[in-house]
């Protein structure tokens, strides 16, 4: 099984091509080659298998690595931006999923030979994760793409059922480790499909960012310890290398949010969401004309644009920047405040407005513009409600609590863009709508502010 | 070279590089990361030629087959999906004003 010198040299090389694409991601002008680094290092990596190992059946093989290449390349020059935690989610469970079929083969390969019980527990291992990563990013992707609710999925006795197929995945590992055999093997992998599922179930719609950051982790993982079994060094590294970082993300995100991960994956277990009513209230608010809102933009010194998810859909990125092109013309300050997840993923929103060709100097963190909200005119919040949504800090038992949000509340006016009444995608109403100072102007984000932009312009 | 301890080393080793490279990248590109990570996971797709390659009946043929298909989805989507991204990063900023009807 070990590969000649010249092909660990080679893997060494890969190695260090995916170490040089991660990092090529800490300036956003190398973060390109980088990625293509990387790109030829896999390349390079992948060809030289077929100079070394026997490799029978080479036709089939040969076509099915083209059938997925072509897959994959459609679906990633097909995908709008506001799909990418979809995608990112589908490619992390595919990968996943390949990973538990490899080392399911690699078993039924190593037969009943002696094998180290560390070898075994590492392929018992990599089914299990690969399995659990699989049918999690399944249950994430249908919960992204809306094909099921976004609100956490409770039933009776979940906890329960949760804590005994916890308990026989565990049993079904170590009798694969014992007995090695491929019956028992299959048995694991059933076992971490179905506790793959019951454990992105419970997660509601605004925690869905962090389980794909953490599955992206648990592949990492899976990929690494597939190496071992088959003694490979280059998969060994670059799933670690993913694995370390994946974990090391979804600490920093949860972090972001104030939660832990655990109470993110299993917060829904004690039942606390109680504010889930997801209905549209029908309590009174202040809306206004687009003229309005252009008046309170137009004069003002100072504005905070809060863009959300919305302005995604509404594909209104590029009018957005049309009107603060506008505003700055007109001697308003305009910066973009930018949670940290905003849109559906880490970093999402960054990706949506660079897509508009906003300089990503204009984006301020979190951290960063808190303070200045005091200072500001008026909070413009394009799409986005639940980042903005006080609750989060007033409301103990809110499924959002503890979230740190953009102090948009604190400015002197607040304006939304918004479709209708309808919640967020955490499902809860958000009392900011209903203050005095809050004027809303509904409608398609796009529409209004092409409406908003040329009454600015006429002033 | 397989001996545990040595591959023990590597995956300790691994992980420090793992965590130090990514502690520098900004959050601006954490979608990118994500994806570009997701992209190096796909070489999974190495793991299941080689089984495939070794496959003795249909069966295991088969179910080696699927598992390349989805690595290479996976591998070679997340690269194309990553670079489509941080072309928009790196794109040269148009000139200001141009085209935006003042």
């Amino acid at each position: 099984m070990n590969a000649p010198v010249w092909v660990q040299l080679v893997y060494l090389a890969a190695a260090v091509c995916f170490i040089l694409a991660l990092k090529g991601l800490s300036s956003p002008r190398h973060a390109r080659t980088g990625n293509l680094v990387g790109a030829v290092g896999a390349v390079i990596a992948i060809v030289v298998v077929f100079f070394y190992a026997p490799i029978d059946h080479l036709v089939p093989i040969l076509v099915a690595i083209v059938i997925g290449a072509l897959g994959g390349l459609v679906g990633a020059r097909r995908v709008q931006m506001t799909q990418m935690p979809q995608l990112v989610a589908l490619f992390n469970g595919v990968g996943g999923g390949a990973a538990a079929l490899v080392a399911l083969l690699e078993l039924s390969s190593l037969g009943d030979a002696s094998e180290p019980a560390f070898t075994l527990a590492a392929t018992a291992f990599t089914i299990l994760v690969g399995a659990v990563s699989f049918a999690g990013s399944m249950v994430t992707f249908a919960k992204l793409q809306e094909l099921m609710t976004t609100r956490p999925v409770l039933f009776p006795g979940l906890p329960v059922v949760f804590g005994l197929v916890l308990a026989a995945a565990l049993a079904a590992a170590v009798l694969t480790v014992t007995s090695s055999a491929i019956s028992v093997a299959v048995v694991l992998a059933v076992l971490g499909l179905l506790f793959g599922i019951l454990l992105v179930l419970p997660v509601g719609g605004a925690d869905v960012p962090i389980v794909i950051s953490l599955l992206n982790a648990f592949t990492g993982l899976t990929v690494a310890a597939g190496g071992y079994v088959l003694g490979n060094t280059l998969l060994l590294v670059a799933g670690t290398l993913v694995g370390a970082s994946g974990t090391f993300l979804t600490k920093l995100m949860a972090a972001a949010m104030g939660r832990s991960v655990l109470n993110i994956l299993f917060g829904a277990f004690k039942g606390g969401s109680t504010l889930g009513g997801g209905t549209a209230s029908d309590r009174p608010v202040r809306s206004g004309s687009p003229e309005d809102v252009a008046i309170l933009l137009g004069y003002a010194q100072k504005v905070i644009v809060v863009p959300g998810y919305g302005l995604a859909v509404a594909q209104a990125q590029h009018t957005l920047r049309e009107l603060v092109d506008v505003l700055g013309a007109r001697g308003v300050q305009v910066d973009y405040a930018i949670h940290p997840v905003a849109g559906r993923m880490p970093g999402h929103m960054n990706v949506l407005l660079a897509e508009a060709q906003v300089p990503y100097e204009q984006l301020r963190e979190m951290d960063d513009i808190n303070g200045e909200f005091k200072q500001t005119d008026v909070a413009l919040v394009v799409g986005a409600n639940d980042v903005v949504n006080p609750a989060a800090q007033t409301t103990p038992g809110a499924p959002i609590y503890g979230m740190p949000i953009l102090h948009a509340d604190e400015a002197q006016q607040v304006v939304f863009l918004k479709r209708s009444m309808r919640p967020g995608f955490a499902g809860i109403d958000n009392e900011l709508l209903f203050d005095p100072k809050t004027t809303l102007l509904f409608g398609d984000a796009k529409e209004s502010l092409g409406k908003v932009l040329n009454a600015v312009k006429s002033l | 070279m397989s001996e545990p301890v040595v591959w023990l080393t590597i995956f300790i080793l691994s992980i420090f590089v793992g965590v130090e490279v990514i502690s520098k990248v900004s959050s601006t590109l954490h979608t990118p990361l994500m994806s570009g990570a997701n992209a190096i996971h796909g070489i999974i797709l190495l793991g299941a030629i080689l089984v495939a390659g070794e496959a003795t009946n249909t069966v295991e043929l088969v179910v080696a087959l699927i598992a390349v298909v989805l690595a290479a989805v996976n591998m070679v989507g997340g690269f194309v999906v990553t670079d489509r991204m941080l072309q928009m990063f790196t794109r040269k900023r148009r000139p200001t004003g141009e085209g935006s009807g003042r």
